[in-house]
């Protein structure tokens, strides 16, 4: 057993929705003025009614506490951590995913000891450091050199230690030039640098770390996952949240999906990123019930009854790694509405607002063109691959090329998530514009 | 936070009502400095008479009470200089105000810090009351200064008597300063649940000050109010600072003694309010 470096034990924390932002002392007095004359409306009217408070009291005692009011505690509380069990031997590098809320942070910040849990334990047989951001503690008027003792400390490195490994961390985060400008100064790339190669430099037995890869420029990126290869390959346990299944999958050799507060999974990486895809099916934006849409355009006929995005296996999908080809499905219904159809199109628009293109059956076959009065029209997106991010697709159906009957704008959408698409290890960011390029590279020496 | 032979660390909701982590607080007390020094660099950063302001603070301070209170309203100062009088009393009182505002802050202030990284949280207040030491040094030079210039220079200077109790003024700070992070602690605990905390506080102080013999002697209290004014710990300590700095002020074993006991009871009670309020304080504030 001695190989375990951790051990969480049905691992527990529940949040009082109500606790959650201040409450002021009169909400306090209030709630206490209300639990002592009850909420019944009788013990109300006997304030009122100039009885004493012995007798309102009395009154209160006799009709019992109300069970609506028990009811909506238990409603105000949620749990964000239920009963989480698993173990993590030492050297491994385990990844946690799971959708927002599920868990993850909340898991962290008791593990790096930030909050209690309600329940349950956990054992951490060996230092943590943890690093649920970066730069935390920095001081904008301070100097680079300052910050990286102050932050260096703040993550619970001792002077003497910073002292050694100073010139290292200058040189990693490639500041050099100014390190003795306040970092007020600097601009949000220099900042995260730093930030970056003092957390770098700790040398903890066990790291937890939150998504703090996703900063900084591409190249930068590629150096901090170069640097926590490193980390692992030197024994140490990380473990490590992040939304980036292809970091997840590269860096990992277990991995845990968490699903509204429970372990949904916990093995190999390419399993648990597959149960997370399927677990995360966003019903609401995957798919779309036509027939009452919102967003219909003004004096459209409803002839549109079901739009759903799906995946290779015809499945209902939300999630999509850069080089799967989403398949969108369009249901309609024309009969006693108008006497023909001609087309159906689509529109893909980036979350943001940039409009990615469009495709519709026109363009598909040659004329005559006929669409049968009732029917199904499925697209398949096979060119071009699309960079991360969040896409929304329009859909409408026309008569004729310049005559529409249906449009309901933005009624599904569907996520891309990075994938080494280039086979190099060069990741793409929602940054990057739309649209992944492909292209051959030619380099001369001259 | 149990720690076994080797590293051993086991995450569980504590009970117990005063736990402390001592062997925390040691290994980060390089931090400790660190954040002294962050205060005191960061603090007068774009000003441009930097820590000239801990003399300008109270000596404007010192010159609206002796034009409102020793002109105005001609209130007894025990015979001394007014000005004297009131910058002894500012001293005294400063330096326990500035821990007490310093560290009441402690949990709203440092909220982002304090939910990105565990660290023990006493660190925090324990640098703001050593911070707040320069501060205090400086303005002892000043009042020094003054009082070498009232003793020799003035006909006045014949009333001062500066005595051997000036020694005792560590005793007296460590007293203020372990006052001030009483309550300060207290606040801070409370304001991680109700905001309004951090409003009264400030109104507090002030109150507080205005019930302290800061701005008038103990000596000029009707008698049978000396024991109800003697419960406030502050007032011991102002009275011990004038006697030793100026020869003048009302200090008895009793009160003093009083004043340490009630001291460590708040301090011992705002450690268990503190300790119980950094559990979970991220989750509701």
């Amino acid at each position: 057993m001695s190989d375990v470096i951790i051990t969480v034990d049905r691992l527990s924390k529940r949040y009082r929705l109500g606790q959650i932002g201040a409450t002021t002392l009169r909400e306090f007095a209030e709630r206490l003025w209300q639990r002592l004359r009850g909420r019944d409306p009788q013990a109300h009217m006997s304030r009122i009614g100039e009885k004493g408070l012995g007798a309102a009291l009395a009154e209160t005692r006799n009709s019992g506490r109300s069970g609506s009011s028990e009811r909506n505690d238990s409603l105000d509380e949620i749990w964000a951590l239920r009963d989480v069990s698993f173990e993590v031997k030492r050297g491994e590098v385990l990844g946690i995913i799971g959708r927002n809320g599920a868990g993850k942070s909340t898991l962290l910040k008791m593990l790096s000891r930030i909050t209690e849990p309600t329940s349950g334990r956990a054992i951490i047989r060996g230092r943590v450091a943890s690093l649920l951001e970066v730069g935390t503690g920095f001081h904008p008027e301070l100097t680079g050199r300052e910050n990286i003792y102050l932050n260096g400390a703040i993550l619970g490195m001792r002077k003497a230690e910073i002292d050694r490994k100073f010139d290292e961390i200058v040189a990693f985060s490639e500041v050099e030039r100014f390190i003795d400008t306040p970092v007020k100064r600097y601009s949000s790339g220099m900042y995260v640098r730093l930030a970056f190669a003092v957390a770098a430099h700790l040398e903890p037995e066990i790291l937890i770390l939150d998504e703090v890869l996703a900063v900084g420029d591409a190249a930068f990126q590629k150096k901090c996952l170069g640097k926590m290869g490193d980390v692992a390959k030197e024994g140490r346990t990380v473990l490590l949240v992040s939304h980036n299944m292809a970091t997840i999958q590269g860096l990992c050799g277990r991995c845990l999906v968490l699903e509204r507060g429970r372990v949904a999974f916990s093995g190999e990486p390419a399993v648990a990123v597959e149960v997370y895809m399927q677990n995360t099916i966003e019903c609401m934006t995957a798919f779309a019930d036509g027939r009452n849409h919102p967003n219909r355009q003004p004096g459209m006929a409803a002839i549109i009854e079901e739009v759903a995005v799906l995946d290779a296996a015809g499945k209902l999908c939300a999630d999509f790694f850069q080089e799967h080809h989403p398949r969108l499905r369009v249901r309609y219904n024309s009969r006693n509405v108008v006497p023909t159809l001609a087309g159906c199109g689509i529109a893909l628009e980036k979350a943001g607002g940039v409009r990615v293109g469009g495709f519709n059956s026109y363009m598909a076959f040659p004329p005559p063109h006929r669409l049968p009065a009732a029917g199904c029209v499925e697209f398949t997106l096979d060119m071009p691959h699309l960079t991360p991010g969040r896409y929304w697709v329009t859909v409408s159906l026309g008569s004729h090329q310049n005559h529409l009957v249906d449009k309901i704008t933005r009624c599904v959408a569907f996520d891309v998530h990075p994938s080494d698409i280039y086979g190099t290890g060069y990741i793409l960011t929602p940054a990057d514009g739309v649209v992944a390029l492909a292209c051959s590279v030619k380099v001369e020496e001259l | 936070m149990k720690t076994d032979s080797a590293y051993e660390l086991v995450v569980q909701p504590t009970c117990g009502w005063l736990r402390i982590d001592w062997q925390g607080l040691v290994h980060y007390r390089d931090l400790l400095f660190l954040l002294v020094r962050r205060d005191f660099l960061a603090q007068y950063k774009q000003t441009i008479l930097g820590p000239l302001w801990f003399i300008v603070q109270p000596l404007l301070t010192t010159l609206v009470f002796t034009v409102v209170f020793g002109k105005v309203a001609r209130i007894s100062t025990d015979g001394l200089p007014p000005m004297l009088f009131y910058l002894c009393g500012t001293l005294a009182w400063g330096y326990f105000a500035g821990c007490l505002g310093g560290t009441s802050i402690t949990f709203l202030s440092n909220a982002g810090l304090f939910g990105k990284v565990y660290f023990p949280r006493l660190i925090v207040p324990l640098s703001v009351v050593i911070s707040r030491l320069f501060a205090f040094g400086i303005q002892l030079a000043t009042f020094v200064a003054f009082l070498f210039y009232f003793k020799f220079f003035t006909a006045a200077g014949a009333a001062i008597h500066v005595r051997w109790a000036v020694l005792l003024l560590p005793a007296l700070l460590l007293h203020s300063a372990l006052l001030g992070l009483g309550v300060g602690l207290w606040i801070t605990a409370l304001t991680t649940k109700y905001r309004d905390f951090s409003y009264l506080s400030q109104f507090l102080t002030q109150l507080w000050m205005y019930a302290t013999p800061v701005i008038y002697p103990f000596s000029t209290i009707p008698e049978r109010w000396r024991g109800v004014v003697a419960l406030n710990p502050m007032t011991s300590i102002v009275e011990t600072y004038r006697c030793a700095f100026l020869g003048v002020g009302t200090v008895s074993a009793d009160y003093v003694a009083l004043s340490v006991l009630i001291t460590l009871v708040l301090l011992v009670t705002a450690l268990a309010a503190f300790s119980r309020a950094e559990r979970t304080f991220v989750d509701t504030i």
